[in-house]
């Protein structure tokens, strides 16, 4: 299910290196930091690891960069588009990651979970890219988390500043750095005109997995290929740290949408979606480890006025944006289903 | 100067907004609500005091 047209990064079949240079051809070298930023500045690449900046002032932001990451955790539960991207084209993320990694004069890692896909680590034997296995929970893959990992061997977040660029230490999502691979063989312009971006649908649709399509794309134009399965009420965009939106918004974060029929209650999924989250915590930040956890409760009880005081205490207090995303997600709910708190949750059936 | 605070050192011991109670309130979890605008320059002297307090080396002072 693709609806891209010219370059994409999702070949119909894995490439191994050879394919990999047919169909795309070589890299070419940025001759400086300077220009590889320029280029990325006007390409308009940004994070594709849910967090949307601008590549270029990413680089820009590292002093001296000693490591650079290609995150490929994909920690998201409902995301699996890093996972097929490193299993079609591996060699794709690694010409991003080692385009950075010799610009700047670092060392290239790829960092992923226990399941690295096989191609991936043959591809990354293959070009002298070191595959950290990354173990732990959502959190163990944000930026300072891995950063902490490849330093000290603790895989848990740390408080800013320092930030991770501050250390030395890039980390890019892997889709970013496959873009990262197209802009220097096309060109910005070139880029520009094709850029594509990957999401993952899934929920009440009839066709659910990762589709590439125009990086422009809506939430609705997703849906429409995907299929929705009934008349649908709301749309989880962003993952579980993301927001409820309604189908006709426009796609941002990290590319995944799960899709909710009408029917079905949104406060259930909400509670159930947060209950996790809490879970997740690291537990290192009191607000984080206390707050997700009442703010779950407080969903699941429908205690709907101390929920709405207890929203804003919690955000923008840990180490990390974790906390932030359970609220963006909570105020979300209560912005989109205002018409279930009076039934949730005793006339819905409650959360399972 | 404005107060922060390092949240992963921080233990919600709460001394902090028993000494610099102008500038700090505690969440209902014990964990410390700080003023975001800049201390002013007739509590800076408690601020230190609050910040040297701080047996997690928690609370800070930053420019």
């Amino acid at each position: 299910m693709t609806t891209s047209t010219g370059v994409r990064k999702l070949p119909e079949r894995p490439l191994d290196l050879d394919g990999h240079l047919r169909t795309y051809g070589p890299p070419a070298f940025p001759s400086s930091t300077a220009a590889l930023t320029a280029e990325l500045a006007a390409a308009g690449v940004v994070g594709r690891g849910g967090g949307g900046f601008p590549a270029a002032r990413k680089i820009g932001a590292v002093g001296r960069a000693r490591t650079v990451v290609a995150n490929g955790c994909e920690s998201e539960p409902f995301s699996r588009k890093d996972r097929v991207l490193l299993e079609r084209s591996p060699h794709l993320v690694l010409d991003g990651l080692l385009v950075l990694a010799r610009t700047l004069g670092a060392e290239p890692v790829l960092c992923a979970r226990e399941h690295v896909p096989e191609a991936a680590r043959r591809a990354a034997g293959e070009r002298g890219v070191r595959v950290v296995v990354v173990p732990g929970g959502y959190v163990s893959s944000e930026e300072s988390a891995l950063a902490n990992f490849l330093r000290t061997g603790v895989a848990l977040p740390t408080a800013k500043p320092p930030r991770p660029t501050d250390l030395g230490v890039l980390v890019h999502n892997v889709e970013t750095l496959a873009d990262v691979a197209l802009v220097v063989r096309l060109g910005a312009e070139r880029y520009r005109e094709q850029a594509t971006r990957l999401a993952t649908v899934t929920g009440d649709v009839a066709r659910p997995g990762v589709v590439e399509t125009r990086a422009s794309a809506t939430v609705g134009d997703l849906l429409d290929l995907a299929g929705p399965t009934a008349p649908l009420g709301a749309v989880l965009a962003g993952g579980y740290g993301g927001r409820w939106v309604r189908p006709d918004e426009p796609l941002r974060g990290s590319g995944v949408l799960a899709a909710l029929r009408a029917d079905r209650c949104g406060l259930c999924e909400t509670t159930r979606v947060l209950r996790w989250l809490a879970s997740q915590s690291a537990r290192q930040c009191g607000p984080c480890r206390f707050g997700l956890p009442a703010i779950a409760e407080d969903f699941a009880t429908g205690a709907w006025d101390r929920l709405r005081t207890r929203l804003p205490v919690v955000t923008g207090r840990g180490a990390c944006a974790h906390p932030d995303g359970a609220v963006r997600l909570a105020a979300s709910a209560l912005e989109l289903f205002p018409h279930r708190t009076s039934t949730h949750p005793v006339h819905c059936g409650g959360s399972r | 100067m404005k107060l922060g605070v390092d949240p992963v050192a921080c233990r919600g011991n709460g001394s902090c907004a028993d000494l610099l109670a102008e500038l700090i309130d505690l969440d209902e979890w014990g964990y410390p609500l700080l003023s975001p605008d800049d201390v002013p320059a007739h509590l800076v002297r408690e601020a230190k005091g609050a910040v040297s307090a701080c047996p997690a080396l928690a609370l800070k002072l930053r420019r």
